[in-house]
């Protein structure tokens, strides 16, 4: 099933891109969205079947497929944004930046003494170029909001190592991750909701301008 | 069948069939309007008249004005040689003739936005620039593909590429195709001036890129450009539905009748995208290319991986 399993993970990269080059918030919700859900099926898929590997793939795709989404949903009606109008660096660049990180993704991995099985496998790739993308996106967008979908592109990238180690990473460990991201996305999500009321403006580059 | 038939065949095809695409196209987009839209054989009676028709060369322009349409048809109609039909090889082929077939259509190009610049209009300036610069966006997309395809298939001609492109092929690099595939798609519209980028109706709009760079063009030059611009479609549609429909019988007549089929259903297809979607915002258009430009790479990174 190691064949599905990549299918899924290029599915991954496209998501990444399409994140990199849309301006709209909704949309890249949306995206990250299903990219938490196609990281979710693999644990099952990549492994024999067991009831802590359903657990976690049930977990993942509640979690990052619909809870945080929805929480993000509303954050963004409530503060009343669509696009992410003028970010520090633009859509086209970025783009290139993320192909020319995926590509030393790619090149970094070979480099990289994995265990034999891992070696030609997708995932270490995937893993590397999806935390670059996370961090391009938070670095390159203004929007609170944007980032917040950044950081959680970046925990997708994480958990894409993990998936290397399912069988020996406890339960325990993987739903304190998943409760650590939704309590962060939550506290995030109020924290928006105060910047937009005290600036009327969520555009972090903000921030430093004093006021009374 | 012996060979001489087949080039027959392939020759008849590419002189006839490259305007039907166009009547097709056009009948597709009035179905979706709710109108009755022109006749299929539209385009060749408009070519016909066209070519019956006199010309008027601006005193302005040069040779090269005369030139521009005359030597995109040549170029386009010897990329026609080497572009495999059917199941059936090219009648020119030979090792990195795909090379030559892309820089055809660049030279083709070249005269075209020569022919713009020597009217001396500064509107048809406007879509010179904007063609130049969308075709070398549009250009590493194309190449990457190409790679693809010759790692794939391990030859480095046209026709080794595409007549043995059995659908096992689609279960080995499955999402490396996928991805090639909207990356050619993608080229397919905007080479050929499809909406999204571009609209082949408009006349009077500022937005617009090929279809002002051809507006001085006249008779038989403009009857020329047209059947340029449907040849043009054809091959790189023949390309496209090589790739997609990896249907190959055996049986000479039935692959023809394949090969014909699926081009007209690849033209509802553009019909239908063109119907549905608005053109894109010009800002929009290279972050577009550049997007198909990261699909074949990342295409070409995947098979690149994988040993064939």
């Amino acid at each position: 099933m190691n064949t599905f399993a990549d299918q899924l993970l290029v599915l991954v990269f496209l998501l990444n891109f399409i994140v990199l080059g849309t301006s709209r918030i909704g949309i890249a919700i949306r995206v990250v969205a299903v990219q938490g859900m196609a990281l979710g099926l693999i644990p099952s898929i990549i492994h024999d079947f067991s009831l802590h590997l359903l657990l976690i793939s049930a977990g993942m795709i509640a979690v990052k497929g619909v809870l945080i989404p929805w929480l993000l949903t509303r954050a963004v009606s409530a503060v009343g944004i669509k696009r992410e109008e003028r970010p520090f660096l633009g859509y086209v660049p970025i783009m290139l930046i993320g192909a020319v990180a995926t590509a030393l993704a790619f090149i970094f991995a070979e480099q990289l003494p994995l265990a034999p099985q891992h070696k030609e496998l997708l995932f270490v790739p995937a893993a590397i170029a999806t935390l670059m993308t996370g961090l391009l996106i938070l670095v390159s967008r203004k929007k609170a909001i944007s980032q917040v979908t950044g950081y959680l592109i970046l925990e997708n990238g994480i958990f894409i190592f993990g998936l290397l180690l399912t069988e020996a990473m406890p339960v325990m460990v993987e739903a304190g991750a998943l409760l650590d991201l939704l309590v962060g996305i939550f506290v995030m999500g109020i924290i928006i909701n105060q910047i937009s009321q005290e600036f009327s403006s969520i555009d972090t580059s903000r921030l430093s301008s004093l006021k009374e | 069948m012996p060979v001489f038939v087949n080039t027959l065949v392939h020759l008849l095809l590419t002189l006839l069939f490259p305007p039907l695409l166009i009547g097709v196209i056009n009948r597709t987009k009035a179905f979706f309007a709710g109108r009755t839209g022109a006749p299929l054989l539209q385009p060749y009676y408009d070519m016909i008249r066209l070519w019956r028709k006199g010309s008027v060369f601006s005193r302005t322009t040069t040779w090269v004005f005369q030139a521009g349409p005359l030597v995109t048809l040549a170029a386009t109609l010897a990329a026609a040689l080497l572009m495999p039909l059917g199941n059936h090889p090219s009648p020119l082929a030979f090792n990195g003739d795909m090379i030559l077939f892309a820089y055809l259509f660049g030279l083709g190009r070249f005269f075209t936005v020569a022919a713009a610049l020597d009217t001396g209009s500064s509107f048809e300036g406007m879509g010179g620039a904007r063609e130049a610069t969308f075709s070398c966006l549009a250009e590493p997309a194309l190449f990457f593909a190409l790679v693809v395809l010759a790692r794939i298939s391990s030859s480095l001609s046209l026709s080794g590429m595409l007549n043995n492109f059995p659908l096992t092929v689609w279960f080995g690099f499955g999402a490396a195709l996928l991805l090639m595939v909207g990356a050619l798609f993608i080229i397919l519209l905007a080479e050929n001036c499809r909406i999204p980028f571009d609209d082949p109706n408009t006349h009077l709009e500022l937005t617009m890129i090929h279809e002002v760079m051809v507006l001085d063009h006249s008779g038989p030059g403009l009857a020329a450009v047209l059947y340029g611009a449907s040849l043009k479609l054809f091959l790189l549609g023949a390309l496209f539905v090589h790739i997609t429909v990896p249907f190959r019988s055996g049986n000479v007549i039935l692959d023809w009748l394949a090969f014909a089929g699926s081009m007209v259903l690849l033209a509802v297809v553009i019909g239908t995208v063109e119907s549905t979607m608005a053109r894109l915002k010009l800002t929009r258009v290279p972050q577009l290319l550049i997007s198909a430009s990261i699909l074949s790479a990342f295409a070409m990174l995947l098979v690149l991986r994988q040993t064939p």
